[in-house]
């Protein structure tokens, strides 16, 4: 049987995340002497696997689908309250006590939520272009934060209560506008984080690699040419945007219920650069570099504690420098040159000539 | 009635701001046809450099002023030339994103250099404010000459952009870059000129923020900065006059919205207006229509 190129590429990122898990289940259990995880680094693992899927969903719709969405971390704010709320009502509610089962129903709950708010949000942003929908969707990640400070969510016998912009509910406050949620049960695992990210490869892999997949970036590419093709444009937009938008939403569940309290000022503008930085870095519309990148990024400044002043410095410079490298016609010129150059295709040929060379051969 | 009129008053104070920010805003876009993320941030190196001026080497407010605005210029035009000029045929998503990196350098840099701690920035205008209705109604002082300063910079950036022969050589560079160049304009220079007027107006427009609301952090500048966006894409962008009119609406929308409805959702409500506009006339209110060429 002839493996394909691309479904060898995917399993090799399959194996490589597996691989790093059962590292990290050898290093916390500790079965190898001198070989065990920190402390500090195992409270790091639930945020690895989040900033994962958030990076692999945002390369979804930066690298696959070409839009630039500014307003990733709105939908992992939507799928981190909503996952709360559903935590915190099936314990009080049906006295509802399988961490794993309730971590799960919240990430459904997240991820089916986050999805809706993709839907309302993508069928004004889509019609926009470029600049555009970059500022639109940034937009929409600040109304999130802002509406997410004045809505109140309270628990009373069972029953839900939600108001807005009025904190005088009955019962205990899950949400408390500003204040965020509190008292959140830390219920998240690093193997369900693992399990989501399985899954965010499973749904975006086969996603690319379909026949959606190569409507969605053939309108990248050149979407007049696709339009003529027959391809809806608006409609593979969308897929990309909330299959995108719902993965963050789950990322986000697990996110908020790893911690006692979450605030809506955790989702800011910020942390949706930090995850595009995660893309940027690992190659924009490569999976496998955004899982990397997104790891060594989380784990990097636990490391390097001595650098923690210069670390978003350090990032917006790698920002710059990796744009200007890659799309520079400069540096272009210069890679062509070292490519053309006969020292180096002696050794290394080029992958056009290798093929002719094949082809003469055969 | 007489809170509504000082609403209105505050209202167009802030929008007369945002208007000279998204000045800097609708001119680079107009004809580099980026979105010059880091704009925003100009604004907050403005605001410290003034600070610095006044308060560590002395220097009377209005002097202070003219330094922040030739280190903003420089600063805007280093910036263009090292950062945006080599991507000019890139794609607009790499354009933007090394804009957004250009911002959280500047961020960084000034967190780095001034501390992430808040200063106190003081007033630069010594003008006394106008009671009105005995008393009952206060201009600022601040208010009296952000509008004024609005006034003054729009009129002459329109004289500018219509009479000077410069002024007609960035309207064709952003008509049509390959004619332009064609006819013997230097499109580099042009562009780097339009970051200089920017830049600088981004200066006043820092001085003029931090005197009416004077805290000053290596954020100061990011929010406006993208309500200012909202506003130039409000008026129609790449449009002087556009500039104008939606920052005066963005301010008056956004105090108003604070003062009757929410103040949790003011920002909230700048949006939401960006949205709407962007869907019901994408062009903004004062903006040409463009046909798309296949």
């Amino acid at each position: 049987m002839k493996i394909s190129k691309k479904f060898r590429s995917n399993l090799i990122t399959y194996a490589l995340v597996i691989l790093a898990f059962v590292i990290c289940q050898i290093a916390i259990e500790g079965i190898i002497p001198g070989f065990k995880m920190t402390r500090s680094l195992k409270g790091q693992l639930v945020p690895i696997c989040v900033y994962i899927v958030m990076a692999v969903s945002l390369n979804l719709t930066v690298g696959i689908s070409g839009e630039l969405s500014l307003g990733h971390a709105g939908f992992m704010s939507v799928g981190a309250f909503s996952g709360i709320i559903m935590s915190s009502w099936l314990l009080g509610a049906f006295q509802f006590e399988n961490e794993t089962l309730r971590l799960l129903i919240a990430m459904i709950t997240g991820g089916v939520m986050a999805g809706i708010a993709g839907v309302l949000i993508g069928i004004p942003v889509l019609r926009l272009r470029g600049d555009y929908l970059a500022i639109v969707t940034l937009a929409f990640g600040e109304i999130i934060r802002n509406v997410l400070n004045c809505l109140y969510f309270s628990l009373d016998g069972g029953r839900l209560y939600v108001s807005f912009n009025n904190p005088d509910i009955p019962g205990k406050l899950l949400l408390n506008g500003p204040t965020g949620a509190t008292g959140v049960g830390k219920i998240a695992t690093f193997t369900m984080g693992f399990v989501l990210i399985l899954f965010t490869l499973f749904v975006v892999l086969n996603l690319i690699n379909s026949r959606s997949g190569r409507a969605i970036m053939a309108i990248r590419d050149n979407r007049i040419a696709a339009e003529s093709m027959g391809i809806n444009v608006t409609k593979y937009k969308m897929m990309a945007f909330v299959v995108s938008a719902a993965l963050a939403g789950m990322a986000g569940a697990l996110y908020g219920l790893n911690y006692s309290t979450v605030t809506a000022t955790k989702f800011r503008f910020d942390t949706s650069i930090l995850v595009l930085v995660f893309v940027v870095l690992g190659g924009i519309g490569n999976i496998r570099g955004s899982i990397i990148a997104a790891t060594v990024l989380t784990i990097l400044p636990e490391v390097l504690r001595a650098f923690s002043d210069y670390r978003m410095l350090v990032y917006a410079i790698v920002l710059i420098v990796v744009m200007l490298a890659t799309n520079s016609p400069l540096l272009g010129n210069l890679k062509n040159k070292l490519r053309s150059s006969k020292l180096v295709t002696r050794f290394f040929p080029l992958k056009e000539e290798a093929a002719i060379k094949e082809g003469d051969e055969k | 009635m007489i809170s509504f009129l000082s609403h209105l008053v505050n209202g167009l104070s802030l929008g007369s701001v945002y208007a000279i920010i998204a000045l800097g805003y609708s001119m680079v876009y107009g004809i580099a046809k980026m979105l010059n993320f880091a704009h925003g941030d100009v604004i907050m190196v403005g605001g410290y450099i003034s600070f610095c001026a006044a308060l560590y080497w002395g220097m009377p407010p209005v002097i202070s002023v003219l330094v922040a605005m030739v280190v903003c210029t420089v600063l805007g035009v280093v910036i263009e030339r090292l950062a945006y000029k080599p991507l000019r045929a890139a794609s607009s998503l790499a354009v933007l994103i090394t804009a957004i990196g250009m911002s959280y350098f500047l961020q960084n840099m000034a967190q780095l250099i001034w501390g992430a701690n808040p200063k106190s920035f003081p007033s630069v205008v010594s003008i006394p404010s106008i009671s009105l209705f005995n008393g009952q109604l206060l201009i600022s002082g601040e208010t009296i000459v952000t509008v004024l300063a609005n006034i003054i910079i729009m009129t002459a950036l329109t004289l500018f952009t219509g009479k000077t022969k410069m002024g007609r050589a960035m309207r064709a560079v952003a008509e049509d870059k390959g004619a332009a160049e064609l006819m013997g304009i230097n499109v580099n220079a042009t562009i780097s000129l339009t970051f200089a007027i920017g830049s600088a107006l981004a200066a006043i427009a820092g001085v003029l923020l931090c005197s009416a609301y004077p805290t000053l952090m290596p954020t100061t500048g990011s929010m406006p900065g993208i309500k200012a966006f909202t506003a130039a894409v409000f008026g129609g962008i790449g449009s002087i006059p556009g500039a104008f009119v939606g920052g005066i609406l963005l301010g008056v929308i956004e105090i108003l919205g604070k003062a009757y409805v929410s103040t949790e959702l003011g920002d909230a409500f700048v949006f939401a207006v960006l949205i709407v506009v962007l869907l019901v006339k994408p062009t903004g209110l004062l903006g040409k229509k463009v046909h798309e060429k296949v």
